[in-house]
């Protein structure tokens, strides 16, 4: 899938994290603000990357401020931001991640 | 070396600060040692004025010298003025590299970062710190050691000479021109001073800074004029409002509200709630809600406490109110409620030195059968931090933690399992505080753990119906829902120490180091 315009999902409430992306310019482009990156960082970029493969997203601008949120909440911030950017809404993701 | 709670201790600090590892709880029980005392320079005249116009005037003339060491103490906590305003003279009349040794810091001495940045305060004792005091700290800034010590741990340090203060500042709700000194009776009340009794028995200075001067005698003192140099009269020495910044008012939080329920089910189904037991709390929403339940099956069967201790809060004092506890011991108070019931005549007011100090013949903590407190972190081997943050920057207080959970015969800890993403139960706290060995039971919302070394306790709880776990399971069961986290990442240099209530070395405090990623 393609990313065509900017999109965002999520707030900033504790708990939860705020997606953005943007087209991007041949790569994915992964930017990180947490509470927990010290602890958290290294999982909250592996489920981030998991989710845009599986999306088969590969060129993209992604930017993640987070509050502590968990992996599912992370997932689906990034499933709806993604969705939100490429006008994709059938068949996918909150039944399941995007196969 | 590694000391007895598993910390590794390097031998550079042990050599730079000549202390030893910590060995356990009753490694110094029954040591001798001969007190320090102050320079004291005596008034014979009927003549002299102590008072003096201003913190600058005051500051010349106790000789105020580069590499000092200058005592505060916390009781307006997130109000508190004085600090601040006898740091800025410090600063303008050009003086460097002094220690801050005070009952403790927080965010309201933020403007103090300045004064760490240029060089005019290299060394910061203290309880805790919060804020950018903490987060300066954790990045390398202070020139010098930082070090935390409990509040017992203070009284230790002075009494033995270890810390030798200079000059001591009291901010004092009234004093006379004489220097009898009351925490109540001004137009900012903060009940007591129990914490700066110790600079004021040990300091060779004792400066009182109020705004509210009364005539001669203020009595009844509770520090006396035998022991203070100078009186200055400011506008204004501290916020009362803000004592309660940051301790916990009622809360309506179901989760906090359980783990009360279940910390009061506890409590009466231990051995020791029987008519005379003792009791201290924190001021966590949770430690707070658990003596509202407790009072409530009090009155039902009939049990009346000998005495509270605190740290007290209005929950507290309404026992006193109702003639559910005989005396109230305190050191400090939370909010304006306890602030107020200071005058009672079963209210009493106990020195930092009886409440909690570990190298006098016996403190009030001793005493105690129960004390419910919070943690940050708890490890699976009942270790608790309350110091370092979970991201490895200093941002809380020992207080009288280490001190009481020593003490009293059945120490609980209350904390909700997880707090955002962080699990509160972990394989391995940030930093080591309050030992294990003085931890008896842990209460999150998912479950209550015993520690083992208690079977008695154990056995006792055998039929009562809470969800009973071992620490291992609740640890399990938060990482099952965060996720395991990975350690922090420090730097080798060594910022900080977290003091053992005896003086030995608990634990160190790192460099903190920017986040980098692994390589994926």
């Amino acid at each position: 899938m393609e990313i065509t315009k900017p999109a965002l999902a999520g707030t900033l409430e504790s708990s939860d994290c705020q997606v953005t992306v943007e087209p991007g310019d041949g790569k994915i482009d992964f930017a990180l603000e947490s509470a927990v990156i010290n602890q958290y960082g290294n999982q909250i970029r592996k489920v981030v990357m998991e989710t845009l493969n599986n999306l088969g997203i590969n060129n993209v601008k992604i930017a993640i401020v987070d509050k502590g949120a968990l992996d599912c909440t992370i997932k689906a911030r990034v499933e709806g931001a993604v969705s939100r950017a490429t006008d994709h809404f059938e068949n996918n993701l909150w039944g399941g991640t995007g196969k | 070396m590694i000391n007895a709670v598993g910390r590794d201790i390097p031998d550079e600090i042990l050599k730079q600060t000549g202390k030893q590892p910590f060995m356990g709880n009753h490694h110094f029980d029954g040591y001798e040692y001969k007190k320090d005392g102050p320079v004291t320079k005596c008034v014979i005249n009927n003549t002299d004025s102590k008072m003096v116009d201003n913190i600058r005037e005051v500051l010349v003339k106790c000789g105020i010298k580069d590499g000092m060491t200058l005592g505060f103490h916390h009781h307006f906590r997130e109000g508190d003025y004085i600090v601040n305003m006898v740091m800025e003279q410090v600063h303008n009349l050009g003086i460097k590299d002094i220690t801050i040794c005070a009952s403790s810091l927080g965010k309201a001495h933020d403007p103090l970062l300045e004064y760490i940045e240029d060089g005019t305060i290299v060394g910061i004792q203290s309880s805790g710190v919060r804020g950018k005091i903490g987060q300066a700290i954790s990045d390398g800034k202070l020139k010098g050691l930082a070090i935390m010590r409990s509040h017992g741990g203070r009284v230790r340090a002075i009494e033995s000479g270890e810390v030798r203060i200079d000059i001591a500042f009291i901010g004092a709700p009234t004093s006379d021109d004489y220097g009898n000194l009351r925490g109540i009776g001004g137009k900012s009340n903060c009940g007591v001073l129990s914490y700066s009794m110790v600079d004021a028995d040990y300091a060779d200075k004792v400066v009182a800074i109020t705004d509210c001067l009364v005539s001669f005698p203020n009595f009844p003192a509770h520090i006396s004029m035998t022991k203070v140099d100078y009186v200055v009269v400011v506008d204004e020495i501290g916020n009362p409002d803000k004592i309660a910044t940051g301790a916990a008012k009622p809360t309506s939080d179901m989760r906090k509200l359980m783990m009360a329920d279940y910390c009061t089910e506890f409590v009466v189904n231990a051995p020791y709630f029987k008519d005379g037991f003792s009791y201290q709390t924190g001021v966590g929403g949770a430690s707070i809600a658990s003596t509202v339940s407790l009072a409530k099956v009090m009155k039902e069967r009939n049990v009346r406490m000998r005495f509270g201790v605190g740290g007290l809060t209005k929950p507290m004092c309404d026992l006193l109110e109702n003639g559910q506890v005989d005396a109230l011991l305190d050191t400090q108070d939370f909010d304006l409620s306890a602030v107020e019931s200071v005058i009672k005549t079963k209210h009493f007011r106990i020195s930092a030195g009886e409440y909690a100090d570990p190298f006098n013949k016996g403190a009030v903590v001793n005493k105690l059968d129960y004390v419910i407190l919070a943690a940050l972190e708890v490890d699976v081997n009942f270790n608790c931090n309350v110091v370092v943050g979970s991201d490895g920057v200093v941002t809380g207080a020992q207080g009288g933690h280490p001190d009481t959970a020593a003490g009293a015969k059945c120490t609980i800890v209350i904390s909700p399992l997880i707090q955002g993403r962080i699990p509160a139960i972990c394989t391995n706290v940030t930093t080591v505080t309050t030992p294990g060995e003085s931890i008896d039971v842990v209460i999150t919302d998912y479950g209550i753990a015993i520690n083992p070394k208690r079977q008695d306790l154990i056995e006792c709880m055998k039929e009562v119906d809470l969800p009973f776990k071992t620490i291992e399971e609740l640890r399990d069961i938060a990482y099952s829902i965060v996720g395991e986290p990975e350690r922090v990442q420090f730097d080798d240099k060594v910022v900080g120490i977290i003091e053992g209530r005896d003086g030995t070395i608990m634990d160190v405090v790192r460099k903190i180091k920017k986040f980098e990623f692994s390589e994926a």
